[in-house]
């Protein structure tokens, strides 16, 4: 390590102008595989906002069926709003135990996680199949296709969330708080809170805005 | 590539880290960004049902609010700052966020052009026979 920096440095300033240039080398294997998760989530956050883009243009397009303000029921979509939010609290409480090394407080927070998600899970499931017993299926207009694959994107997502949080709670188990595990950790936490800002977008979007006009 | 975890004094920072601090503060950071987000998400369902304001300023009034809980959200439990060890992780976001706004942007106003400028279907079907 020492010696690479000692290269490093004769390279910065090869003409001896006094101007040396440190150089500390590559960066952590931890802020590597962090930012490589961060550029992946903003272009999953760019694949949303075609869905986005979508259900805009199409969300007056009703073909006869039923309007935004007669399917949404905003006290569901205020729980789903409460529980996402409290979960990417507590996902966060859980990647500090991380850090600190707590398995106690580290399973208690990825536990709390994934119920507040699978509650989530289960009123948006019981929404769309409600709808889709109504006859509001996703077939029935384009306002509802935008609909149903933009939420049900963002709700495959928290599924996939789950899948993966189960798994780091198997993996810490079994590995304990490894380096890797860690880091696998931190892009869990990085995709749950992004998920949540999502979904801040879906309910503003699609719920409020839908229901008021 | 080394692997330490926590060499980070002359090095950028990992998205989602944050710089040296104690439990306590970063506990206390994520209790902060939950109850600004909460009380940014009541007041948009509150401003979503009510007529004590403005009609026409409600989705206004909405999008400001989705995009202030958004920043909420980044900087309490993304802990994306502005420090100079956060260059890498703001000039990512910055891209990210306008590939977004021409896409969204973009979409919006072509599509809502066209839409005025098609006479309605009932007058095209019979242009088609």
């Amino acid at each position: 390590m020492s010696m690479t920096a000692t290269a490093g440095r004769a390279h910065a300033d090869p003409h001896h102008i006094g101007l040396v240039v440190e150089h500390p080398g590559p960066a952590p294997k931890r802020t590597v595989t962090a930012y490589g998760f961060w550029v992946f989530l903003l272009s999953d956050i760019v694949m949303f906002s075609c869905f986005f883009a979508a259900y805009a243009v199409l969300a007056d397009q009703t073909a006869g069926g039923p309007k935004g303000s007669e399917i949404f029921e905003q006290r569901n979509v205020a729980i789903e709003t409460v529980c996402l939010l409290l979960s990417s609290f507590t996902c966060g409480m859980a990647s500090i135990a991380a850090d600190v090394r707590n398995r106690f407080w580290f399973y208690l927070g990825m536990a709390v996680t994934c119920m507040l998600g699978l509650i989530f899970l289960a009123i948006e499931f019981r929404e769309f199949a409600d709808l889709v017993a109504r006859g509001y299926g996703p077939s029935r207009s384009a306002f509802l296709t935008s609909f149903f694959s933009l939420v049900g994107c963002h709700g495959l997502h928290v599924s996939a969330g789950i899948l993966w949080l189960l798994t780091m709670m198997a993996q810490v188990f079994a590995k304990g708080f490894r380096a890797d595990v860690l880091r696998r950790m931190m892009c869990f936490a990085l995709f749950w809170h992004a998920l949540d800002i999502v979904w801040v977008g879906v309910f503003s979007v699609v719920y409020l805005l839908g229901s008021g006009v | 590539m080394s692997d330490q975890t926590h060499a980070r004094s002359e090095h950028d920072i990992a998205p989602g880290d944050e710089e040296q601090h104690s439990v306590g503060e970063r506990v206390l950071g994520y209790v902060v960004g939950l109850a600004l987000a909460l009380l940014l998400t009541a007041t948009s369902f509150f401003i979503a049902g009510t007529d004590l304001v403005w009609q026409p300023s409600i989705p206004v009034a909405l999008i400001v609010l989705a995009i202030a809980q958004m920043g909420v959200h980044l900087v309490f439990f993304l802990h994306i700052t502005t420090g100079p060890d956060n260059t890498n992780n703001v000039l990512a976001l910055a891209f990210g966020l306008l590939v977004v706004f021409l896409v969204v942007g973009g979409t919006v106003w072509i599509m809502g052009h066209l839409n005025q400028n098609m006479p309605p279907m009932d007058q095209i079907m019979p242009m088609r026979r």
